[in-house]
């Protein structure tokens, strides 16, 4: 059994992009933002854009959310010790939302399908995890963000597959964009009648 | 790196709901989390080392100072251990922390707090843990601030961290407050945890030993993140 109890959580708080993106924040002097980059230059596979928002139970855009990607690379394989990625791919980074209007831009690379729980088992669609905190979420919240153009990928997906409504999966599922293919769009509603599918991880 | 980590117990962790917490009312998901079977996307996560932090970034005394000065206030150290609730140290892995100065005040748009800016603090820092689980920050003891949630609602004297672990299921933020605060116990935000003990695991405790005389008092904060079961894929069907 577990000798010690993880410690708990407590809110990001309004000011959160100071620790996590002080350059963004203004603290002056800052060269190290880290998580600008989920996938640099050199990063194989195309290149895509997601815009959204993160919206309240009221209707209201949050202004002051940080959201975090962790991603598979173009072949489905996650950076990391013993992983073989290309360089300048990360697989992980952040963005805030807009202070003015509530909005996100994500700048990665599409991911690949990856690996499905458990040995030997079905691949999941390309998709990106996402962690969202924020002044008022007491609990980072995990989400995932899958692609409309992945249909058949989508619906043999393990994860998408748990969900037993089909209104509710649709919470996760960008939208490309009509005259753009490297654009998509996903809003993320913390609550309502259109709330986001959240995940305990 | 694909073992599972044991479930969160929900009650060390604040609810989404916690009306005495007004913000998280309207921004509270009112439907429950729906479980999944851990996947890679979850047991992986990201690394950081050494090119990741510049030298100083974990001593909020100078990273933000002009040349020769350092900001006002109480001058501390906060360190501790990371490990997971196995008990085994996390090394390497990136500690991030942002507070208000010892006035109170955040460098940060949005705060218009009465208490003044300190030029010569910036109010962030980060740190890689060591072969131990080790960190250790210098910086200067915040100061209590007051905030809008009841009319009269006063934050303690707060750090904010971030963690991450070995797998993005790991990632955590949290605050740490210092022992004997009375504002504690009139705190919205440190109520939200269901259980005391969730707060004195928040409390750091002044540590005489590793204060430096003459110069700076400790304070130790010892972080738990999650565990990995024993064996992969246990108990499953």
């Amino acid at each position: 059994m577990r000798p010690l109890k993880e410690t708990p959580s407590q809110t990001a708080g309004p000011y959160v992009h100071i620790g996590l993106m002080p350059g963004a924040a203004g603290v002056a002097g800052d060269a190290h933002e880290l998580g600008h980059d989920i996938a640099g230059p050199d990063a194989e596979g195309p290149r895509i854009r997601i815009e959204g928002r993160v919206i309240d139970g009221t209707g209201t855009p949050v202004r002051d959310a940080v959201i975090e990607v962790w991603q598979a690379n173009a072949a489905g394989i996650h950076a990391g010790p013993g992983a073989t990625v290309e360089p300048g791919f990360r697989g992980w980074g952040r963005v805030a939302t807009d202070p003015a209007s509530g909005g996100f831009a994500i700048d990665t690379v599409k991911p690949g399908a990856v690996p499905g729980p458990g040995p030997g088992e079905r691949m999941q669609a390309p998709h990106l995890s996402l962690w969202i905190v924020a002044r008022g979420i007491n609990l980072g919240l995990h989400t995932r963000l899958y692609f409309d153009d992945e249909p058949e990928a989508n619906a043999a997906d393990p994860v998408l597959s748990l969900i037993e409504w089909e209104t509710r999966r649709a919470t996760l599922i960008a939208a490309r964009a009509p005259d753009n293919d490297a654009l998509y769009r996903f809003d993320i509603r913390l609550q309502g009648a259109d709330e986001t599918v959240f995940f305990e991880v | 790196m694909t073992t599972p980590f044991y479930p969160r117990d929900p009650l060390r962790h604040p609810p989404a709901l916690t009306p005495g917490y007004k913000t998280s009312v309207a921004r509270s998901p009112r439907a429950p989390l729906i479980a999944i079977d851990p996947t890679l996307s979850e047991l992986t996560g990201p690394s950081f080392g050494p090119g990741d932090i510049a030298p100083g970034d974990n001593d909020l005394l100078t990273n933000h100072a002009r040349a020769g000065e350092s900001p006002i206030g109480e001058r501390i150290i906060l360190h501790g251990a990371v490990r997971d609730e196995n008990a085994r140290p996390v090394p390497g892995t990136l500690v991030e922390i942002w507070q208000a100065n010892a006035g109170g005040r955040y460098r940060h748009h949005r705060d218009g707090y009465l208490a003044p800016l300190d030029p010569n603090f910036g109010g962030c820092g980060r740190a890689l843990t060591d072969a131990e689980g080790y960190f250790a920050f210098r910086t200067v003891k915040p100061g209590a601030y007051p905030w809008r949630n009841t009319p009269n609602s006063w934050r303690p004297a707060h750090v904010h961290l971030s963690l991450f672990g070995t797998g993005f299921a790991q990632r955590l933020i949290t605050q740490c407050y210092f022992e004997g605060d009375p504002l504690i116990a009139h705190c919205a935000i440190a109520q939200t945890l269901p259980d005391p003990r969730g707060i004195e695991a928040l409390t750091a405790r002044l540590d005489l030993a590793a204060t430096l005389p003459f110069d700076a008092i400790a304070w130790r904060f010892d972080i738990v993140l999650r565990g990995r079961r024993e064996t992969p894929f246990e108990n499953r069907p």
